[in-house]
């Protein structure tokens, strides 16, 4: 790969040809405050905060957008830049909502870290119409809100819905002030062709696109999703005994912490009410007990095992009742007149084992799974 | 799968997710990617946002072909008519690879005069796609190389599915278009752990890592390995085993992790079938429908409640992890397995953890022999995987093809009907699929939001079909097969065409699956859920609710 050298605030800095500044700045461990840049969508450069100088170009140029070539000379960082950030910033916090301690997005919101690092000024802010925007927030989708109110215009889940994700569920749409996102035809986000998998929100930098359940998790595992045959690869959040989150691990070849809808939304199931705890098992009398007792039903279906009654409810039995019954019973029928069924959800090992015990412990080669289907 | 084996040699994906960003040409065949597979739908996307070339064939409008730059819409069933129209006109305009086909293929002769025995003109009627559309899908195909076939269900869901995926190994060996980087041909699977269930040997043929029962050799491995003696003949497929049940001849069915009530066809015989069972043990982590006909219920551990690894689609070996404690009193699986064999017994299961059973599996499975817990703990690998320096095999058959000569097949595929066709008394056809919302009938309706966006069914139906019935949309309506009838609010498209409905199978409350029809590929028997035959009906005083009830109590 061919490098270019190229003079940043005074320091000689080699990056690959074709990469921006604001890439060779940050490989090079400079700091140039960015809202609107997103690595994995491409630049538009609206947000105007990476302006930086450059030696014999007449304006300012965005980092994130200028290409940088052989013996450029870039100053980041000046008063006059400065001054320029500090009222970029306040024309963007002029129509934002103040109020972070109530913002689910506090402590991971971009416009709170470039206020930190840059600063405004107070005088200047305060002569500013202060006017927070009042309109109304899309909750119809059932994983995250859409708030207006907070959004910053920095199009990268526009961006992202159209690169990512090629669906273009949402727009930029109206001029000037009213300038928002929207969906086509301004309908509520779960009535557009939204197929809400989420990826807009991860990326959003500010409060705009939030989920609707905000739970920190404690620890995260690294996992492989459940769902289809991709198998992407996520970190599950947890937090004592419950997934609270679920993310995409951005190391995955797969892909590449890209998630959908059931990746990302689908885990509650795990936590679910009607989930099995207990082994249950058929009411009938004396179910310890093999016996060789050949009983007729009234379907007229001989019963070879203890009284089972078909049609009678379950009842919760423990594990050592279940495993005696279960494999005291098994071990009266061998050979074909036995058939399992595995699992593609289960894991490798299950399969293994589950076939393993067919072949040695049922002795026949009845198995077989969904693979078909 | 058995359509690829037998003309490449393995039953896989042949090539990786991530090489099809970087195809040039793209044939998304019975395939709605976006809605079934996000994440490799991304990657079309990509692809095509690069300049690559789309070409879509579904009966269904898609939302793939808003990206296509051809859509050819064939009748349900006629894939082999399409694509042998395709390579006729490809053979005609001398667009094969023709170095590839003497190099690496075997049988290209006979392959040729059959194919030259399909015309055009036939294929155009049989498929509905107007002959010049084919022409230029032809084209396309011949010319722009890299190639990559994509495909799932709609194609391997009818009687002829084998077929089906042996014309589309065809179609890629006469292009050259595999064992380069983004070509192939590429099941994409539906389960996230389908492939690793067939490379483990839960398939009545074969044991891990696909070798065969009926080969002496292997089945002595087996039996040295696990010391005990081992049934020489195949067993009995899921399909078989069903009708097995339903004659007596099958009395215990042990089933795990599956929900044939809900998702296999025609689910009424099947629920006849468990009733002739004299023992019925299912093992699940929830109380499916099936679970509810079982004599025995065993709650098995969640996803995330147990260690283990998937296997994915492009047979990328990865490690699940247990995040979080078993939910009440359930067990992973593997234990409960233990703990029956020792129950009765039987030696060679004991196994303190997963990683214990996956060295088992390695030191009999020649293509996992290189892959460890170790290895993948950062990233899976992609088998096969001989010994543990090697990296893995992002695409199959660089040099030769898992056959005995190393050459691929060609072979000899002609266009039949679907076992069920259109009559009178049933004059629509019927094709079933998977909302982009839900996974099956249980999962996604047990976690919270996914009802909100898809509550209830909704069949598709074309508006001049619904005109002529004079149906509404929204309008309940019944819809019957040769096997049984079900209600489902209409929604009226041009989505799908003229004279085909189309409805999913995630909602308890409609049980699309007593439609459809048990007709079974003759090599796979996997049924033909994709075509079946069916009448509409108006339903005036109908309405359907959601059951919470049967669900939401927890209680039995």
């Amino acid at each position: 790969m061919n490098k270019v050298s190229l003079n940043i605030n005074g320091i000689t800095v080699k990056a690959d040809k074709g990469a921006t500044i604001l890439k060779a700045a940050q490989d090079a461990g400079i700091y140039i405050p960015t809202l609107c840049h997103c690595p994995d969508v491409s630049s538009i450069g609206v947000c105007r905060l990476c302006l930086v100088r450059i030696k014999n170009r007449r304006r300012f140029e965005p980092a994130c957008r200028t290409i940088i070539e052989e013996g450029m000379v870039v100053v980041t960082d000046d008063p006059e830049i400065q001054r320029l950030r500090q009222v970029i910033l306040e024309l963007i916090l002029s129509d934002h909502d103040f109020n972070c301690l109530l913002c689910p997005k506090s402590g991971q919101c971009r416009l709170q870290e470039l206020v930190n690092r840059i600063g405004f000024n107070e005088h200047r802010f305060s002569r500013l119409e202060h006017v927070a925007k009042d309109l109304p927030i899309d909750t119809s989708n059932p994983f995250f809100d859409f708030n207006p109110n907070k959004c910053v215009q920095c199009t990268i889940c526009v961006r992202t819905c159209h690169e990512i994700t090629g669906n273009d569920a949402i727009d930029m749409a109206y001029r000037s002030y009213d300038l928002r996102v929207s969906t086509f035809a301004d309908k509520p986000i779960k009535e557009s062709v939204c197929v809400s998998c989420g990826e807009c929100m991860e990326r959003c930098p500010v409060g705009a696109l939030i989920p609707k359940k905000v739970e920190h998790p404690t620890r995260e595992v690294k996992t492989t999703c459940p769902y289809c045959g991709v198998g992407c690869g996520l970190y599950l959040g947890i937090r004592g005994n419950t997934i609270v989150r679920a993310r995409g691990d951005d190391e995955s070849p797969v892909n590449h912490g890209g998630l959908c809808v059931r990746g990302r939304f689908g885990y509650s199931f795990v936590n679910s009410p009607d989930r099995l705890s207990i082994p249950l098992m058929r009411a009938y009398d004396e179910y310890a007990k093999p016996s060789s007792v050949v009983e007729v039903t009234e379907e007229g279906r001989p019963i070879t095992l203890p009284l089972v009654k078909r049609d009678g409810k379950f009842v919760e039995i423990t594990w050592d009742q279940a495993i005696k019954y279960v494999a005291s019973s098994l071990a009266h029928y061998k050979g074909d007149k036995i058939a399992a069924i595995s699992s593609a959800r289960c894991t490798n090992e299950e399969n293994y084992l589950f076939q393993k015990f067919t072949r040695v412990v049922l002795k026949t080669n009845n198995i077989d799974h969904c693979a078909r289907l | 799968m058995a359509g690829l084996a037998a003309s490449f040699g393995s039953g896989a994906m042949t090539n990786s997710i991530n090489e099809i960003r970087e195809a040039a040409c793209i044939f998304a065949i019975g395939t709605n990617t976006t809605a079934n597979h996000p994440i490799i739908g991304r990657q079309v996307t990509r692809a095509v946002q690069k300049g690559a070339k789309l070409i879509v064939a579904d009966p269904r409008r898609i939302p793939l072909c808003r990206l296509a730059d051809i859509w050819l819409r064939l009748y349900p069933g006629t894939d082999i008519a399409l694509i042998n129209g395709i390579m006729r006109v490809i053979i005609e305009q001398n667009l094969m690879d023709t170095a590839f086909i003497e190099e690496r293929c075997e049988d290209y002769e006979a392959f040729r005069a059959s194919i030259m025995d399909n015309d055009l003109a036939v294929s155009e009627k049989i498929t509905g796609v107007p002959a010049q559309d084919i022409v230029r899908a032809a084209k396309m195909l011949g010319s722009i190389s890299p190639a990559t076939v994509l495909y799932t269900l709609g194609i391997t869901e009818h009687s002829h599915g084998t077929d089906n995926v042996r014309a589309l190994a065809n179609l890629a060996l006469l292009t050259g278009n595999i064992g380069k980087p983004s070509t192939g041909v590429n099941p994409l699977r539906g389960q996230n752990n389908v492939q690793g269930a067939c490379d483990m040997g839960a398939l009545p043929n074969v044991y891990t890592g696909y070798q065969k029962v009926e080969d002496e050799e292997a089945r002595r491995k087996f039996e040295r390995a696990w010391n005990c003696k081992l049934s020489p003949s195949n067993g009995l497929k899921m399909t078989e085993m069903f009708e097995a049940a339903h004659e007596g001849k099958i009395k215990v069915l042990y089933l795990k992790g599956e929900d044939p009530i809900v998702t296999d066809a025609d689910t009424s015989f099947i629920e006849k079938a468990i009733s002739h069972l004299e023992l019925f043990i299912v093992q699940d982590i929830f109380l499916t429908e099936t679970a509810r006909l079982a004599d025995v219920v065993l709650p098995a551990a969640g996803f995330a409640e147990k260690d283990g690894t998937f296997t994915n689609t492009e047979r990328r070996v990865q490690r699940v992890r247990k995040a979080i404690e078993p939910k009440g009193g359930s067990r992973p699986d593997w234990m409960i397995i233990c703990d029956i064999a020792k129950s009765m017994g039987v030696e060679g299961f004991d196994f303190d953890n997963a990683q214990e059973i996956f060295e088992e599996i390695r030191a009999l499975t020649p293509s996992y022999a290189g892959i460890t817990y170790e290895r993948i703990e950062k990233s899976g690998i992609q088998w096969p995987c001989p010994d543990d320096k090697h990296p893995g095999t992002p695409y199959l058959y660089s040099e030769r093809f898992n056959t005995p000569s190393g050459r691929a097949k060609f072979a000899h595929v002609s266009y039949r009907p679907s076992a069920e066709t259109t009559s009178h008394e049933y004059p629509f056809i019927l094709i079933t699929r998977r909302s982009a919302f839900h996974y099956h009938a249980v999962m996604t309706h047990k976690a919270e939001g996914f009802d909100e966006l898809r509550k209830e069914e909704r069949i598709e139906i074309h508006p001049a079909d619904a005109a002529t019935l004079e149906i509404q949309d929204g309008e309940v309506i019944k819809v019957s097969s040769r096997r049984g009838s079900v209600k489902a609010k209409t929604k009226i498209t041009e989505v799908v065409p003229a004279g085909v409905v189309c409805m999913t199978f995630n909602f308890l409350e409609t049980r699309t699956n007593i439609l459809t029809s048990r007709a079974p590929d003759p090599v796979t028997k996997t049924p033909e859920f994709k075509v079946c035959a069916v009448k509409i009906e108006r339903e005036e005083s109908a309405y359907i609710t959601k059951d919470y009830m049967r669900w939401g109590t927890g209680k039995i």
